[in-house]
């Protein structure tokens, strides 16, 4: 006969191996999709490009020298690439802008929408979903229509005789900005509107009763409750808008390489797949590294009371 | 309550607070007037729906009134925003803000106030310490029990000294045993703050017991403003006898008025004396209450006669539920002794007793 315990530990090594068997299917995919490509992207780093493309099996770290420096063809010094890190700075730029602009217009929309009635919420919360329907070449496209020359914002002002000749708006930085920032917004969005959700109003009462302003509630009260939904939009918009591709070729007019441009570079034109692994690692790396100081520092500052 | 001065904290004049519009338009509050005195413990009592949260929602300032005037020691706050009025709630469900500490919870009116850090420190200590939760300032609110929670919201809300502390319903989410604590501890906070306090809820037993005066509450109108002993002794309507405590109704044919007392004839024949609801002047039939334990029973012929239905044993006391000869039913209660039972049974013809000064004349 098995004992209490023996029966009690068999329940639960069979917990143990029926958790395991779930999850193989997750596991698996994310193994083979996720973790193998990665690591090959890693290994590729460290090889000799090939000439015609593909890579050399022999070991270099040329391409890692590469990413931040540049040997003189003559002497053979390094110095920083100039250009590679002109390029890092202008996504990174970006992305950081994108992520503000994203977060001061997705909060007040948010707010609004958790404030509505509960049916007139659904409603919103599915207007919000509607731009994931399309492509987004086409929805970028259809942002080119509004900005261009031609488009509806300068036909409209030179009907009315506000301006005299169109604005230029299409192919300047302030064009990708409108761009991004459309594109990335639900992701922004969606879950701020999740922490506001399950934000209880009643606090937001008990503040204006205990003297808080509007503006005071906002800071002291309704901000620290939703920052886990803004700090899971802002990581949802800040990596890709850093590696966007499709926004910046399109609506920037190509003009002005981004990291994503350089990254495709040498996989394509410039056969130096060892060096776009490397470009690629390093902005993971970055990611990375930013998303960990902003998670403490936002961390820290909701513990900090006092 | 002699000692108390008779100057007004808060009048509440002619107000209505309509919500919806149109076809879905509902009045939660029709012509309310009531005046609350200075350092007095008001209740609002009241079924749910009544409009007793709105009003005190009005007070507060998170709703505004759609008619009226509520004048706070003389001047209309009435349009004021809450964080221009020196009036702080205890919310139903305490409110207290989950990111902060008890402390921090204590000092956020002051905080918000603009007052220095040092008389914030010492202002907190000194509610900690008045509550009792001294130990506990440093927790998060999640860490603490439900009534350590109340006691919190109670100190958070008293610390910048309001000129009216509101309650609303605090403490429907104690256990009995803490609630009574807590009803104890309410009593004593406002005495030794000598704040007016103004306590919303639907505890017949808890605005007895607290208040200094009550105003009964239906539909959107109060319907009766009194000491305890005025609500439950000398109740003016019908809902109002209903609503607090037991009580017995019977029809009688009125006689005899005035100085506020009516000679009332029952259906057994019988005439008692009975007082007459305030400021009413009885027509010929009304309805006269006598509670439950104003009333005895006898094996004799009393004033009323009937048989004995149910007996209900309630430690302290026994009902006993009797149907009268003329169709009524009528409940007396009786005070338990340790040597004998009640020394009625179920069937037996008895019967009832109305003592003097029993019986009130209602106004419905």
């Amino acid at each position: 006969m098995a004992t209490a315990e023996e029966v009690a530990k068999a329940a639960e090594r069979r917990d143990v191996r029926d958790r395991w068997l779930l999850s193989a299917p997750a596991l698996l995919v994310i193994l083979l999709a996720a973790t193998g490509p990665l690591l090959i992207v890693l290994v590729y780093s460290f090889l000799t490009p090939g000439a015609y493309g593909d890579v050399k099996w022999q070991f270099s770290s040329d391409a890692w020298t590469s990413v931040f420096l540049e040997r003189d063809i003559f002497d053979d010094t390094l110095s920083l690439a100039a250009a590679h890190v002109t390029i890092f700075w202008r996504s990174i730029k970006l992305a950081i802008v994108t992520t503000l602009a994203t977060l001061a217009l997705g909060f007040p929309t948010a707010y609004f929408m958790a404030t509505r009635s509960e049916k007139t919420r659904d409603l919103w919360l599915f207007l919000i979903t509607i731009p994931f329907w399309t492509n987004l070449l086409i929805r970028t496209f259809a942002v080119l229509q509004i900005i261009r020359n031609e488009g509806i914002i300068n036909t409209i002002l030179l009907k009315l005789g506000i301006i005299s000749a169109p604005i230029q708006i299409l192919y300047t930085d302030t064009a990708i900005l409108i761009g991004m920032a459309y594109v990335y917004l639900p992701l922004m969005v969606l879950p701020i509107y999740a922490s506001m959700e399950k934000l209880d109003f009643r606090l937001v009462e008990a503040g204006y009763d205990l003297y808080a302003t509007r503006f005071k509630v906002l800071r002291k009260i309704i901000f620290p409750l939703v920052k886990p939904g803004v700090i899971a939009g802002s990581i949802l918009v800040f990596i890709p808008a850093l590696g966007a591709y499709v926004t910046p070729s399109v609506l920037g007019g190509g003009k002005n390489m981004m990291l994503s441009n350089l990254i495709e570079l040498q996989f394509g034109q410039g056969r130096n797949w060892p060096l776009g692994s490397a470009l690629s690692i390093t902005v993971m790396i970055i990611v990375m590294v930013a998303l960990l100081a902003y998670v403490r520092n936002a961390g820290k500052s909701g513990v900090r009371h006092g | 309550m002699p000692d108390k001065p008779d100057r007004n904290a808060i009048e509440v004049v002619n107000v209505s607070k309509i919500f919806g519009s149109g076809e879905g338009q509902v009045a939660a509050l029709d012509k309310v007037s009531v005046s609350i005195r200075e350092n007095e413990f008001f209740t609002l009592l009241g079924p749910s729906g009544c409009g007793k949260t709105t009003l005190l929602r009005l007070i507060a300032g998170f709703d505004f009134p759609t008619a009226g005037e509520i004048l706070l020691y003389g001047q209309d706050i009435a349009p004021l925003p809450p964080f221009k009025r020196p009036v702080n709630t205890v919310f139903q469900s305490y409110a207290l803000f989950p990111h902060m500490t008890v402390a921090d919870n204590i000092g956020f009116g002051l905080e918000m106030l603009g007052k220095p850090k040092a008389e914030i420190k010492a202002r907190v200590a000194e509610m900690l310490k008045l509550v009792k939760m001294e130990a506990l300032a440093g927790r998060r609110t999640a860490q603490i029990s439900g009534g350590q929670q109340q006691r919190v919201a109670l100190a958070r809300a008293l610390a910048p000294q309001p000129k009216v502390l509101l309650l609303d319903e605090p403490l429907s989410a104690l256990d009995y045993k803490l609630r009574k604590e807590m009803q104890i501890e309410l009593k004593r906070l406002q005495h030794e703050t000598g704040i007016t306090f103004i306590f919303v809820t639907h505890d017949q037993e808890e605005a007895l017991t607290m208040s200094d005066r009550i105003a009964v509450m239906s539909s959107g109108k109060i319907l009766q403003v009194g000491s305890p002993w005025d609500i439950y002794d000398k109740p003016a309507e019908r809902f109002v006898a209903d609503f607090i405590g037991e009580t017995n109704f019977l029809t009688a044919a009125i006689s005899g008025t005035g100085n506020g007392k009516a000679r009332a004839t029952l259906k057994s024949g019988t005439t008692i004396e009975a007082t007459v609801a305030e400021g009413f002047q009885p027509k010929d039939n009304a309805t006269v209450v006598v509670r439950p334990e104003h009333a005895k029973l006898t094996k004799d012929k009393g004033d009323l006669s009937g048989t004995v239905e149910n007996i209900v044993y309630f430690g302290t006391d026994t009902h006993i539920h009797v149907q009268l000869d003329s169709g009524e039913a009528f409940t007396v209660r009786q005070q338990n002794t340790r040597s004998a039972g009640c020394g009625f049974e179920r069937g037996d013809k008895v019967g009832i007793l109305i003592g003097n000064d029993a019986a009130q004349v209602l106004r419905d």
